[in-house]
């Protein structure tokens, strides 16, 4: 047993030195893009397992991108299905409507990308709201935005109306969805551990003390908004290309339950929980399938025992090394060395 | 030209007259304390410094540039900070993170250059960062800067609340009953250490007290508030002498 603690710890510390490692995140995603790559060209995976990859690195994106919202900022939205839906419907637009056939798999990634930056100008005006009202009364106001948004939706019939859009090719592929995964993760990590994300950090624990610390707050909301809804867009675009085909129905208030549910079973303020969260919970839905209707008993009450037993989530308010940053704990290290020499040298 | 200078400055809410005709200066270097007992408006006439609520009428001018109808953070970065009566840190943060939020309004980086950690992000940080453990060390706070600012005791949450208004750079400080629960022993340390604070810092400062000893031990100056009116104006040893304010508060403070 002994035997076996010790192995874990040396492998532990070689994990963190690995972690902590310059060249370790560019090597991860070029590591990463190759074998997503590898997996989608010689297909040795099967497609199956591709499109459940796909969804979950989708869930990764829509997760992370909550818990800025719900965990860091902790205010309570459950409109992301709406600026999903918004991501999704633009970027479909542009790859059925306005991009010439053949050159669709180059301007993809321009389609993504718009339907994040749609989704990200919603986002703003969402946030005007959220200067004055906080809880409950901005959950209400997400909870109506997701409405109009779907019925807003239902209403033009240029996008299908009800019936919803179809035609997209299946663009979205494992190496995308990878992409778009861990820019994601990685841009709301830097975020977060900027004096903005400290800012968002401090509208949780008191907004008043933090207006009065200097802390814009209303800046801060509005990049939390953006930048959750950017991503959110992202994922939307994300989803519509690889199911090929979207209706209204789809991002109603059942869609956002279900990004809830991943953000409060990974645990809130926690990256690593957000993507523990979303691959769980994707990957437990997959697995249940075969018990058909018993399934959606089984995960309800899988949440309720955890709200019970470990109600702050998988990894709620903690965060592996992984994701912080290495250059507080340098600068905080040469400090101290620096504080040291100073005492030595004073007597 | 004075400081802080309060002119005629009212608030009411909804019928109740929290402060009413609060006329005040301050000159830099200063340390004046505004007592009174409970209920007084004292931390009202905080609130409506520092912009948490904005004033029904009146003026409040810093350095001769008004401030009623400012965002509170606005005001901050014209050089207020303060603390408060029941103590209001970001529990869940890191003592470290609780001084370094206090920096938001001198950052020099975008939010782009934030979400990229490209341009000015890294100097900055690094600038943030070591500023932040030179003023927790001379607070004696740099040992405990990873730990969480709930776990820390009282009397080091208080001394994190102060650096923590210190560090946004301020040349008025509004200490909001810096001595609640302490013991006489604390109260005095206390007196020493804002003495100090104020000598290190070359800030002004404005404290708001209950306890007589805190305020007649080192403030220059006193105003007496009684129910949102201002009642006496002078130096301590006046303002002891003071029938009005007998009545109205030393008297059941000398009983006590």
């Amino acid at each position: 047993m002994a035997k076996l603690s010790a192995a874990y710890y040396t492998l532990l510390t070689r994990w963190h030195t690995l972690t902590g490692y310059k060249y370790f995140w560019p090597g991860f995603m070029i590591a990463g893009l190759g074998f997503c790559m590898a997996a989608s060209t010689f297909e040795f995976l099967d497609l199956y397992l591709q499109l459940i990859l796909i969804y979950v690195g989708i869930n990764i994106i829509l997760t992370v991108s909550l818990n800025l919202i719900n965990g860091y900022m902790g205010e309570f939205s459950v409109g992301h299905a709406g600026f999903m839906a918004v991501g999704a419907y633009i970027a479909s637009l542009l790859t059925v409507h306005v991009f010439p056939s053949g050159v669709q798999n180059l301007l993809f990634p321009l389609a993504i990308l718009a339907g994040g930056i749609g989704a990200g100008l919603i986002g703003f005006l969402v946030a005007i709201p959220s200067f004055k009202t906080r809880g409950d009364y901005l959950a209400i106001v997400t909870l109506a935005f997701c409405m109009i948004v779907k019925s807003v939706l239902e209403n033009i019939d240029a996008v299908g109306g009800p019936r919803g859009l179809l035609g997209m090719e299946k663009l979205t592929t494992l190496p995308w969805v990878f992409f778009w995964t861990v820019l994601s993760v990685w841009v709301i990590r830097n975020l977060v551990y900027s004096n903005f994300g400290r800012g968002i950090l401090s509208i949780r624990e008191d907004e008043i003390a933090s207006d009065l610390m200097s802390v814009n707050t209303r800046q801060v909301k509005i990049i939390a908004f953006v930048v959750s809804s950017f991503f959110a867009g992202i994922a939307g675009g994300l989803f519509a290309h690889a199911l090929q085909f979207i209706n209204p129905r789809m991002f109603d208030i059942l869609k956002s339950t279900d990004i809830l549910i991943m953000v409060y079973l990974g645990g809130i303020a926690s990256i690593a929980g957000s993507i523990i969260g979303a691959v769980i919970y994707t990957i437990l839905l997959e697995i249940l399938r075969p018990l058909g209707v018993w399934r959606m008993v089984l995960m309800p009450l899988m949440l309720v025992l955890l709200m019970i037993y470990r109600p702050q989530g998988i990894m709620g308010m903690r965060e592996t090394r992984l994701f912080k940053p290495l250059r507080d704990l340098v600068t905080e290290k040469l400090w101290r060395k620096k504080k040291k020499e100073a005492a030595n040298a004073a007597p | 030209m004075p400081l802080l200078e309060i002119s005629g400055l009212t608030h009411r809410f909804a019928g109740l007259c929290a402060v009413s005709d609060f006329n005040f200066a301050i000159e830099p270097h200063e340390l004046v304390g505004i007592i009174g007992p409970n209920g007084a408006g004292k931390t009202t006439v905080f609130n409506l410094i520092t912009g948490v609520y904005c004033a029904s009428e009146g003026g409040i001018k810093m350095e001769g540039r008004e401030l009623v109808g400012l965002t509170p953070h606005a005001i901050t970065k014209r050089g207020i900070a303060r603390t408060f009566q029941n103590i209001r840190l970001f529990k869940e943060l890191s003592v470290l993170d609780n001084v370094r939020v206090a920096h938001y309004g001198q950052i020099s980086y975008t939010p782009v250059e934030a979400l990229l950690h490209i341009g000015r992000f890294r100097a900055e940080e690094r600038r943030i960062t070591s500023q932040t453990l030179d003023l927790l060390s001379v607070f004696k706070l740099d040992d405990s800067a990873g730990e969480k600012a709930k776990n820390l005791p009282y009397g080091l949450q208080r001394r994190l609340e102060i650096a923590r208004a210190l560090a946004t750079g301020p040349k008025l400080l509004l200490l909001d009953e810096p001595a609640a629960g302490m013991n006489p022993n604390e109260i005095i340390q206390l007196m020493e250490f804002i003495g100090w604070i104020r000598k290190t810092f070359s800030v002004t400062i404005i404290l708001i007290e209950h306890q007589m000893r805190l305020v007649m031990g080192i403030c220059e100056r006193l105003a007496v508030l009684d129910f949102g009116a201002t009642i006496a104006q002078g130096f301590p040893a006046d303002i002891q002498n003071n029938p009005k304010v007998m009545e109205a508060y030393l008297g059941e403070e000398a009983v006590l």
